[in-house]
Formats: structure tokens, C-alpha cells, sequence
């Protein structure tokens, strides 16, 4: 009888996986900033490959669509984090942020699109785009807030490139799943992986912006690298972090904390002060780093350029 | 007594969270939003006293050490402590009496009703709390009104259940240490029961305990 023989050496003792992904990310940032030093100079604010962490982005275009609200200092907007991939404590996305690689990345698009479903590395991904900083408020469900100057570009000239069909009524995005490198995936506190989904409408607004970078660098760890969405108008859980897959359908999906809680969490999620959630009021908000509380705004103060894709709608029903 | 020897070394002990708190505070640890840091801190410490002080009487039947119920009054008053840091903080620094949605909140956010609720139950204990008092309404009144401790936890407990979005693992440890707390008296009150007429226990045995720490 045949036996099979275990082999001497198993693979995964050669070379452990996160040794391999932390040798590759080291490898690929020492690349990518050399090659940053060369590209940055000659196309400025382009994406110039492989951005390694903290890297700063040069010559940023600054955008009309920025806020003029005081920022947040880049102490506080990278220490207090809602990423429960890493935990549910505000400090563990900091804390553990160690723990995830993010080189090598890619993102898989498919579904109603005229292109082919595509596994897109993320330097491919990103390369078209010209990076420009967004100053943005973010108002998280908890009713604290805070002013971030992110780094990124408009979500609807992604879209485009891959052509939907009429078919694609919604833009879902999927978290990637790993949890032996972010613990908090490890118990099931939400359901894994995160999903976030937009009307195609609201993807295509120009408000709606893919981020790579805040304060002018690369993001780090506990921000949702190498890619989130910042949708400013919607509480901040709307902003799906490190995205692995974006998938063009037809039918609305449901959305992580949607599933979690769907009395409290709806699709839409506008940030709305008329509208009460059972745990916290919304009719205020403190930003962080104030003491007093303030009047929440309608559309987190975005109204005059969101509130027309809500003609009609009930918004206390659609909440 | 021992216990008269040990308790400056427990009321001490008893402020190590106020310091620590107090400590970050000055340090700048208290995170990016120090008002919900200081909510939250003070909250788990009033769980956690309110459950310390539970653990009180079970402990002394279990041990027989009955010198220790000389400490429940001062756990049970570090207890209101923390609540009263807890609420002023929620009252004050959150919401700098705006009376109107702190109303909103007590009404329409079950948690926060919880909450209130449990803080207000305690408020009789602490008034009443002293050797004239206890004097004043008789040991079995006196007991029968502190019975509404078991009501504050429950209410404390349900408080964080409720609050926490999605990661109830940490309430659900207080509610088994607090279900165990309960489940023993339960236990306590029918083996007393059974063996009534063998060893007549005095119900008023934990306030003459108490009082004699102080009297």
C-alpha cells in the first residue's frame, strides 16, 4: 500500500507568511520610493506606484469641495479610530495597526459592467488618477466628529473606467478578510467581511471620493489602507475601509451594520439630526478636540450639494 | 480586628481609579475624546464597586470571616462615588446642562433610562447610609430598603448591555459575576430556610455587623 509521505520541510516552515507579505511590503516601499523620487518630480500629484506607508504625496491639488472647519490634528484622527477589524476599542486600530500588510494589494471589480471582471493590482488601480486633497467633515453615528484633510480622488472616475450597464443600480464594497492579521476578525462582533454599499447615484457624486492619503502622506494601518471610501454627507460607517472588492449590482445590498442592527442601522445612513437613533442623540455632536457641543447639520452640512438625490424620499423611513 | 487595620489600606485602594484617572487627565491619556474616556471609566468602576460590594455578604457566609461586612458600606459608598462622577460627567462635561435633550435622552434612549434609573435607586442607599439612619428606620427596614442594591446593579448592567453597539462580550461579564452575586442569596435564603429551626440566624445580622464597625 502506498503511504503517503509527509514532506520533510512544509512549505509554510520555510518561509512564514507574514514574514513573506512584511518582506514584500518592505521591498516594494523601498521601490516605490525610489521610484517616487524620480516620478514625483516629473508628474506632479499623479499616483506614482506603490506608495509605502507615511510616504508623502507631492504637490497635492487642492479641491473648492474642501471645508474651511479647523482640522483635526493628525495625533488625534490617527488614535481614536472606529475599525473593528482591529477591535472595538477606539485605541486597538492604532494599537495593533502593526499587524496588517497591505503590499502585495489588489482589487477585484466584476458585475454589471461592459469590461471584463478584473483582479487590478492597486498600483493599476490607482495610476489613472490624479490624487488632490479633500478637508471634509466626518460625522461618526456616535455624534463625535472630526475635520480630516484626506488625500484621494473623485469614486466616479473609477467607476467609469469600468463601464456599468444600466443594470448597475448599486456599488457594494467588500473589507478584506484576514483575520490572522486583524484580530478583531477572529470573533464575530459583526459579520465578516464588512460590506458597505452606495446607490449608484450617490457613488457618481463628486463629493463621494476614493482616499489613499490624509495630511498629505499615505494612510496609515488603522485608517483603512491602501484604499477606503469617504462618503462626508453619511455617518462614517458608510466609509468601508481597505477595500479588496468594489461589484457593480442590481439589487440593493444589505450593508455589515445593517445586519447587525437593522433598526438602527439603515442603508442610507445620511447623517440626519431630525432622525434619532436609540443610542445616541443626533441632534448634536462634539468635535473632537472642542468642548461644547454643536448643532448637527442636515447632510453633515452638505445639503446644498446632496440633498437633491434624496428628492422625494422619506428620509425617516429611509434612514 | 484585622479588618479595622485593613480598611484605610481598601479606602485607598478605593481612590487608586480616581487617581489613575486624574493622572491621565493631566497626561493627556485619556485619548482623542476625553469626556467619553472619563464616561466610560467611570462607569465600569461603578459596575464594578456595586458588584465588589455585592461580593461582600457571600463571601463573609462562604469564609465566616464576618469582620468583612464592616466593609460594605464603604464599598457600597465608593460605589455612589463613581456614580455621582459618572452622572456629573455625562450631566456637565457631556452635555453642559442641556436640560432638554438630557430629558430626550432619559426618555427616548432605553439605556440611558437604565442608567438613570439604577443611579436613582442608589440615591436612598446613600442618604441612608449612616449609623442614625440606620438607627432611625430599624434593621429590618433598613435592610428591606437596601434590597434595592440588587435593582441598581441589574439596572447598571442592563445600562452597558444596551449601550455597547455590537460587542456585548464585556457586559455579559458583569451580568454572570452579578447573576452569581444574585443566585447565591437565592440559594442562601432556602438553606437558611431549611435550617431554620436548627440555627436561628438574626436578620438583622448584617446591619448589627455594620454598625459595629462604626458604633
Amino acid at each position: 500500500m502506498l503511504i503517503k509521505q509527509a514532506p520533510d520541510i512544509r512549505s509554510s516552515e520555510i518561509t512564514d507568511e507574514r514574514v513573506y507579505r512584511n518582506r514584500r511590503q518592505f521591498i516594494q516601499a523601498a521601490s516605490g520610493a525610489a521610484m517616487g523620487a524620480v516620478a514625483g518630480a516629473t508628474v506632479l500629484g499623479q499616483y506614482h506606484g506603490a506608495l509605502a506607508a507615511q510616504e508623502a504625496i507631492p504637490n497635492l491639488r487642492q479641491s473648492p469641495l474642501s471645508t474651511d472647519d479647523e482640522q483635526n490634528s493628525y495625533e488625534d484622527i490617527t488614535t481614536y479610530n472606529n475599525f473593528y477589524e482591529f477591535g472595538t476599542d477606539k485605541g486597538d486600530p492604532a494599537r495593533y495597526a502593526d499587524d496588517l500588510t497591505t503590499t502585495p494589494w489588489s482589487v477585484r471589480v466584476e458585475g454589471e459592467m461592459n469590461t471584463p471582471a478584473v483582479d487590478m493590482d492597486i498600483d493599476d488601480l490607482l495610476r489613472p488618477h490624479t490624487l488632490e486633497e479633500r478637508i471634509y467633515r466626518l460625522r461618526c453615528v456616535e455624534a463625535w466628529s472630526m475635520v480630516v484633510p484626506w488625500v484621494g480622488f473623485p469614486l466616479g472616475d473609477l467607476i467609469k473606467r469600468f463601464e456599468p450597464t444600466s443594470k448597475a443600480k448599486f456599488v457594494k464594497f467588500t473589507t478584506l478578510l484576514r483575520p490572522e492579521e486583524f484580530r478583531g476578525q477572529r470573533s464575530r462582533v459583526l459579520q465578516w467581511p464588512y460590506v458597505e454599499a452606495l446607490r449608484m447615484d450617490e457613488a457618481m457624486h463628486p463629493l463621494a471620493i476614493i482616499a489613499v492619503g490624509m495630511y498629505g502622506k499615505t494612510l496609515l494601518n488603522q485608517q483603512g489602507p491602501p484604499l477606503r471610501l469617504v462618503v462626508p454627507w453619511k455617518y462614517g460607517f458608510k466609509s468601508i475601509k481597505s477595500i479588496v472588492k468594489i461589484e457593480f449590482v442590481e439589487d440593493q445590498p444589505r450593508n455589515s451594520w445593517n445586519i447587525s442592527a437593522p433598526n438602527e442601522y439603515g442603508f442610507y445612513s445620511n447623517v440626519n439630526p431630525e432622525v434619532s437613533h436609540p443610542r445616541w442623540t443626533q441632534a448634536t455632536e462634539r468635535r473632537i478636540g472642542t468642548f461644547f457641543r454643536i448643532r448637527t447639520q442636515v447632510f453633515n452640512g452638505y445639503a446644498d450639494q446632496v440633498a437633491s438625490l434624496y428628492d422625494g424620499m422619506d428620509l425617516a423611513r429611509n434612514f | 480586628m484585622w479588618v479595622r487595620r485593613i480598611k484605610p489600606v481598601v479606602f485607598a485602594a478605593c481612590l487608586v481609579p480616581l487617581g489613575l484617572l486624574l493622572w491621565l487627565g493631566f497626561t493627556g491619556g485619556l485619548t482623542a475624546n476625553p469626556i467619553e474616556d472619563i464616561t466610560h471609566r467611570t462607569g465600569d468602576w461603578t459596575l464594578r464597586f456595586l458588584l465588589i460590594a455585592l461580593a461582600i455578604t457571600p463571601l463573609r457566609r462562604l469564609t465566616g470571616w464576618n469582620g468583612l461586612a464592616q466593609l460594605r458600606r464603604m464599598l457600597g459608598l465608593f460605589a455612589f462615588f463613581y456614580v455621582i462622577l459618572h452622572v456629573s460627567t455625562y450631566l456637565v462635561l457631556d452635555f453642559f446642562f442641556a436640560w432638554d435633550l438630557i430629558f430626550d435622552d432619559i426618555v427616548e434612549r432605553r439605556y440611558i433610562t437604565a442608567g438613570f434609573t439604577g443611579f436613582v435607586l442608589l440615591i436612598p442607599l446613600a442618604v441612608t447610609s449612616t449609623q442614625r439612619m440606620i438607627r432611625r428606620l430599624g434593621g429590618a427596614r433598613w435592610r428591606r430598603l437596601h434590597r434595592l442594591v440588587h435593582g441598581a446593579a441589574v439596572a447598571g448592567v442592563v445600562h452597558f448591555y444596551w449601550l455597547v453597539k455590537a460587542d456585548v462580550r464585556e457586559p455579559l461579564i458583569y451580568a454572570a459575576i452579578l447573576a452569581v452575586l444574585l443566585g447565591v442569596r437565592v440559594w442562601f435564603r432556602f438553606a437558611k430556610k431549611s435550617t431554620r429551626v436548627v440555627a436561628q440566624t438574626n436578620p438583622a445580622d448584617d446591619v448589627a455587623a455594620d454598625v459595629g464597625s462604626v458604633g
